[in-house]
């Protein structure tokens, strides 16, 4: 996460922002296997919730700003860096670096705004809505089948794709990045508890496996 | 727990899932004209079924879409899953809990040559290999 220079939009006052998990960053950095499961939180991306029929005139000229909409349920789509997550039929999830956010001087939201105009559905900045965890590792997959009962295997589950679902009995949405990577996005107020389940679903890959 | 195949997104656990009541319970075309009783029987009133009972149910979790089930009150069995404003499916043309073949089109679209699937009634995307909800069923 760039926490530069650069970043210094919000009348000055990036610097304070707090992130959702952010108190539990050294109990993340503590939980974490090198090489078996690490979990962080890599918080602050832009998100916009994004309602539009995907077949409609409104949806071209947003598939424009935004790159491909998905049409399935766990695709994504988006383009340069902005990732566009199926949420139903007509409702995505847009998610982007952070210094794309308009109050740092990027354009998206305004871009999107503008792209769906007076058209029926929505486009509004849910940032703050949710923070992201990434979990990564070769166990990364065993500790989310503990509390998730979808089958994750990536044979049905590949990079690439994400789903609306549950972990640890809380909503998020589950995004498979890479072979052995998942970015999981928790609304803010679950972040404490689905940080501390993830850590507690952790600790086992800490000791040596019992044969 | 039941496993319900949500027309979207494929088979899901019921937690993810909210009933929503009797289906087909149309709201009145002249509500002003009722009088309490039958304003309370359409409000209140409902079938208490012993077999197969069309309901309607919100994947709250997933896809946040509406869909009807057709359900068996006593053996719990899923007849059928069929979208909001449709009829009620015949019982014996009950709809497989899953394997029919998709009707979901590529994955991503330009915007202007997305095939034709309506929002809800879409089949459970179950048969094209590549993507979640096909896992999710198993
Ligand atoms: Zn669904």
């Amino acid at each position: 996460m760039a926490d530069t220079a650069a970043l210094n939009g919000i009348n000055g006052l990036r610097h304070i922002r707090r992130s959702p998990a952010s108190h539990l960053a050294a109990a993340l950095e503590a939980g974490s296997i090198e090489g078996t499961v690490v979990l962080r939180e890599g918080p602050f991306r832009t998100m916009v919730g994004l309602r539009v029929d995907p077949r409609s005139e409104e949806g071209a000229r947003v598939v424009a700003v935004a790159g491909g909409l998905p049409l399935r349920c766990g695709d994504v789509g988006g383009a340069d860096g902005v990732r566009v997550l199926w949420l139903g039929p007509s409702e995505f999830l847009v998610v982007a670096s952070e210094d794309v956010h308009d109050s740092l001087g990027g354009t998206l939201i305004d871009s999107l705004t503008a792209a769906l105009g007076g058209a029926p559905g929505q486009v509004v900045d849910l940032s703050a809505n949710r923070t992201t965890f990434e979990l990564s590792g070769t166990r990364a997959r065993a500790v989310l089948e503990k509390g998730c009962s979808l089958d994750l295997h990536p044979r049905s589950f590949p990079p690439g794709t994400a789903l609306s679902t549950e972990v640890g009995n809380i909503p998020v949405v589950l995004e498979k990045t890479g072979k052995e990577s998942f970015r999981i996005f928790p609304r803010a107020s679950f972040a404490d508890f689905l940080g501390r389940w993830l850590l507690d679903a952790m600790r086992e890959y800490a000791s040596p496996e019992v044969p | 727990m039941l496993l319900i195949s949500c027309p979207n997104c494929g088979s899901r656990d019921e937690t993810e899932f909210h009933y929503g009541g009797q289906a087909h319970v149309p709201y009145p075309e002249d509500p002003a004209a009722l009088d309490d009783r039958q304003w309370a029987e359409f409000l209140f009133y409902r079938d208490n079924t012993k077999g197969a009972f069309a309901e309607r149910w919100l994947h709250s979790t997933g896809c946040r879409q509406w869909f009807n089930l057709l359900r068996d009150t006593v053996t719990y069995e899923i007849q059928a899953v069929y979208p909001m404003g449709a009829a009620r499916p015949d019982r014996a043309a009950a709809a497989p809990e899953s394997g029919t073949a998709s009707t979901a089109p590529d994955s991503t679209t330009t915007g202007t040559a997305a095939p034709d699937i309506s929002g809800t009634s879409t089949a459970p995307a179950t048969s094209a290999g590549t993507t979640a909800p096909e896992g999710a069923s198993k």
